[in-house]
């Protein structure tokens, strides 16, 4: 199976751990990721504004790149990323009055972008192209009593018209965990905002949600967290500090990827884990339980 | 506080802008009040979802153009995705928002950010923030 494969900018610094570790369980499961040759920004955030469509252009131009590679869908990891992508596409899809603006603008583009192509996140393809059942064949190493609590955040589930899952009770990331061979920790903050691009100048406000999110989640007995958007990620981990400062009482909890996970499971060497780039150090938990 | 009420505010150039911008019907809102109850930023907030819609119908551009809460809404959608109208209650706060920064007012000055403050956070975080929050 081949797939384009749109990383995105934070995959490539921060979130170094969430690609290699995709990437790696990826090619246990024979898919063949080819990273698009060229792409930019996606814009990270969709403009909810009517009128500007300037905003929408850094996604179109991505789309392009899909077409300019001869694919007709593209996968992502980030949720910002999905969630950006996918909603331009729709909006344009939707509205071939701003397509025919945006082309106007974009005359130096070989490619005049007709809304034709499909964005999914490897979720996504996890789930409806390689399947669960046959994830659950390729297991090498069962996450073995490992209490994982998946935390969906807001742009994998919302709005309903891009979500990829039910938007008040999120399930795939706790299916895919229960066949990885782990215990799937279900909590009421699974899918409350972590505060996102807030920790830029209210970090005390994301050391607030950080509190609420992973003290429930330790409250109903989850070991780690898994995430699958670099921005929770850096909000729900390195943020930890911050919050420990402001809450005497919080109690530390590893953040992983849920494609670290996965990674681990399909029996990946340790280094395409990353594990260096975690506030929390997971490997104290992963070598008690043995899978590192 | 003292507020008026005015058929004047009401039929404002300000409740059209806003209608205009977040493409959004604002009396189709009955105030059921579902939008603040699931807010994760409401215990920060100074006038709630549903009151910043209250406001926005009654034409108080003063009071929301000063208030907190349309700089603590993240965009997370929860709003808009249990309103029973189907009002999209986070395009509303983004409307309001761009009423400033399209003036110029920036919510975050970047250059009063610490070089420490930008190098601790990923791309992500500073390429939305700035998005969301300057002009």
């Amino acid at each position: 199976m081949k797939v384009s494969y749109y990383p995105g900018c934070t995959l490539k610094s921060n979130a170094k751990n969430f690609e290699a570790s995709a990437l790696c369980a990826l090619r246990e499961l024979g898919v063949d990721v080819q990273e698009l040759r060229r792409w930019n920004c996606c814009g990270t955030v969709y403009s909810l504004t009517t009128d500007d469509l300037m905003r929408h252009l850094a996604s179109i131009r991505n789309l392009i790149r899909v077409k300019e590679a001869e694919a007709d869908s593209v996968m992502t990891l980030c949720a910002m990323c999905y969630n950006t992508l996918k909603r331009v596409n729709e909006r344009v899809k939707a509205d071939p009055d701003s397509l025919q603006k945006i082309h106007k603008f974009m005359d130096e583009e070989k490619i005049a972008y007709r809304g034709d192509v499909k964005v999914r996140h490897l979720l996504e393809l996890l789930r409806e192209d390689i399947k669960f059942e046959e994830i659950a064949k390729k297991v090498k190493k069962p996450l073995q009593a490992l209490k994982v609590a998946s935390y969906y955040g807001c742009l994998l589930v919302r709005p309903k018209e891009i979500g990829l899952d039910d938007m008040e009770n999120p399930t795939v990331l706790d299916d895919l965990m229960s066949i990885l061979g782990a215990k799937a920790v279900d909590f009421p903050y699974k899918t409350e905002c972590c505060g996102a691009y807030q920790t830029v100048d209210k970090p005390e406000t994301v050391a607030d949600r950080t509190f609420s999110i992973l003290t429930s989640a330790r409250s109903r007995g989850a070991e780690l967290v898994s995430v699958s958007c670099p921005l929770c990620a850096f909000n729900l981990d390195h943020r930890q500090k911050e919050t420990a400062k402001k809450y005497s009482e919080f109690q530390k909890i590893p953040i992983l990827y849920f494609t670290q996970l996965l990674a681990i499971a399909m029996g990946c060497g340790e280094e395409s884990l990353r594990l260096d780039l975690h506030y929390v150090d997971p490997k104290p938990l992963l070598r008690q339980k043995g899978l590192i | 506080m003292r507020t008026s009420i005015s058929k004047k505010k009401i039929r404002g150039d300000f409740v059209k802008k806003i209608e205009e911008i977040s493409g959004q019907k604002l009396l189709a809102c009955y105030q059921c009040g579902k939008c603040s109850a699931g807010c994760p930023a409401v215990g920060e907030m100074d006038i709630l979802p549903n009151q910043v819609i209250r406001y926005a119908q009654l034409g108080f551009q003063e009071e929301l153009l000063q208030a907190r809460s349309v700089w603590l809404c993240a965009s997370c959608y929860t709003c808009n995705v249990r309103c029973p109208k189907g009002i999209k209650i986070a395009e509303v706060m983004e409307a309001i928002r761009q009423v400033l920064l399209r003036k110029r007012k920036d919510h975050v000055e970047v250059p009063k950010l610490s070089a420490e403050d930008k190098a601790c956070v990923p791309a992500i975080a500073l390429i939305s923030n700035f998005r969301k929050f300057t002009s």
